[in-house]
């Protein structure tokens, strides 16, 4: 069976930056992926980041995904396996993993430490008919418009005013599709200003209190009823309005993937602040398991560029906890836990903070 | 339908492939996945559910969530946003 000194699961900004960060420790690495590519959710994000410089402000989330690739093609020590998922780690130090053609084929490999990367999943909305072709989660439709230059229809509503939802209108409107209106349940739009000014300044409405009651169709979405909702989210009778759509984008947030953490065997928590069950960690991403770390979205819903830092962190340490100490440990390590507390000081960020220290060992 | 023209991207497809879609052959290019190629071609059902037959579409895009799973080349449940289109496959809704 091969071993390796660690194995990253999930490739996307967090598996990415935790891979080769730890590669530079020396760690031999195997870097498992389910996607068609590596990258996770960065290669569809067209919009340039925020935050500093050492956070990669001001460049587009697909290229950052690029400059990632082509470091790690640089580095002879992480090994790339795609289009494969690891499906479970063992008491006896085993993680499987499916590969091949529709995953028909096991293998077992043994990693001295894991980092799990998984990510999110997005979640559903309640409401009728919810299950039509045609109801799309905002991820799938930033990967069918941004990454394959499919159009997935010609005339959508937006489900949520949050930074996913106000960034993919626009994309959407930069694909060149009608985008009818954003109905967000809250009575106010939870995302950055400059996001949704860019939507407003091209006349889309974004209705507050509101939210769809039921999308109507055959064998796929042809229209929406959205309605104003009060103060407990009940339905305001006489208010439903109807809309001629054929594309349902679910922007209403995410969910920490977790399945792998449960499984191993680590103390989780449901935390609300961060968005669903996590693994409860150490300030460097240890979690109650000594060989297992975690970092990104699994460890809790935040960005991009905060689960690069963590990646960083994980990496950091979890070559280090195996003896393998970058010769600036402690200079990086102190800088990485400044740039995250940099990038979470601000309102935002504030139950995200309250969230983390919950998960806190 | 694929974008045609985009403010900042580029898309560099593959070479065009054909498959055939229950009976009927169609085009995609190569390499996309099979249920973007499916989608760009106006299909929006892509199965039918086991019990009430209620029509499936794309909906994650990232192998989660059940809503893609199609019978290529014979093999039932096969993730189609995952999985990438080759030339002469089969493709058929399951149910």
């Amino acid at each position: 069976m091969k071993e390796y000194d660690i194995i990253v699961v999930g490739g996307g900004p967090a598996g990415l930056a935790a891979a080769t960060t730890a590669a530079k420790c020396n760690a031999n690495i195997l870097l498992v992926d389910d996607g068609l590519q590596l990258g996770g959710q960065l290669i569809k994000q067209t919009h340039k980041f925020f935050g500093s410089t050492e956070q990669f402000a001001g460049i587009r989330g697909i290229d950052i995904a690029h400059n990632f690739i082509d470091e790690i093609s640089h580095l002879s020590n992480i090994e790339i396996l795609t289009q494969s998922t690891a499906t479970g780690f063992f008491e006896d130090g085993v993680l499987t993993i499916l590969e091949g053609y529709n995953g028909n084929r096991l293998s077992k490999v043994k990693p001295r430490r894991l980092i799990i990367a998984t990510g999110a999943s997005e979640n559903m909305l309640s409401f009728i008919n919810n299950d039509l072709p045609g109801v799309y989660g905002a991820g799938a439709v930033q990967t069918l418009m941004n990454v394959y230059g499919v159009i997935p229809g010609r005339a959508v509503l937006m489900v949520g005013a949050g930074n996913i939802g106000l960034i993919v209108s626009y994309q959407l409107l930069q694909a060149g599709i009608e985008v009818k209106a954003i109905v967000e349940a809250l009575p106010c739009i939870g995302g950055y200003w400059v996001h949704a000014s860019k939507i407003r300044r091209l006349g889309i409405p974004i209705y507050t209190r509101c939210t769809l009651k039921e999308v109507k169709g055959k064998e796929e979405v042809e229209s929406v009823t959205i309605c104003n909702i009060d103060d407990k989210f009940n339905f305001i009778p006489g208010s439903e309005r109807e809309l001629s759509v054929d594309t349902i984008c679910l922007a209403v947030g995410l969910s920490p993937l977790a399945e792998l953490l449960w499984q191993a065997g680590c103390e989780m928590a449901y935390i609300p602040e961060l968005c669903g069950y996590v693994a409860k960690r150490d300030e460097n991403m240890k979690t109650s398991l000594d060989h297992i770390y975690i970092a990104g979205d699994v460890a809790g819903i935040e960005e991009a560029s905060s689960a690069m830092v963590e990646g960083q962190i994980a990496g950091l340490n979890a070559a280090a906890s195996l003896g393998l100490y970058h010769e600036k440990y402690r200079e990086l390590n102190l800088a990485f836990h400044r740039q995250l507390l940099q990038l979470r000081h601000n309102e935002v960020s504030e139950s995200i903070t309250r969230g983390i220290k919950k998960a806190t060992l | 339908m694929r974008i045609q023209e985009h403010p900042i991207l580029h898309f560099k497809p593959g070479k065009k492939v054909s498959f055939i879609f229950e009976g009927k052959k169609m085009e995609g290019y190569l390499d996309e996945p099979i249920a973007a190629a499916l989608v760009a071609a106006g299909i929006k059902v892509l199965s039918y559910s086991r019990k009430l037959k209620r029509p499936r579409g794309f909906f994650c895009a990232i192998g989660n969530c059940s809503s893609c799973l199609m019978k290529v080349n014979g093999i039932p449940n096969v993730r189609t946003c995952i999985t990438r289109l080759e030339e002469g496959m089969i493709i058929e809704r399951q149910c």
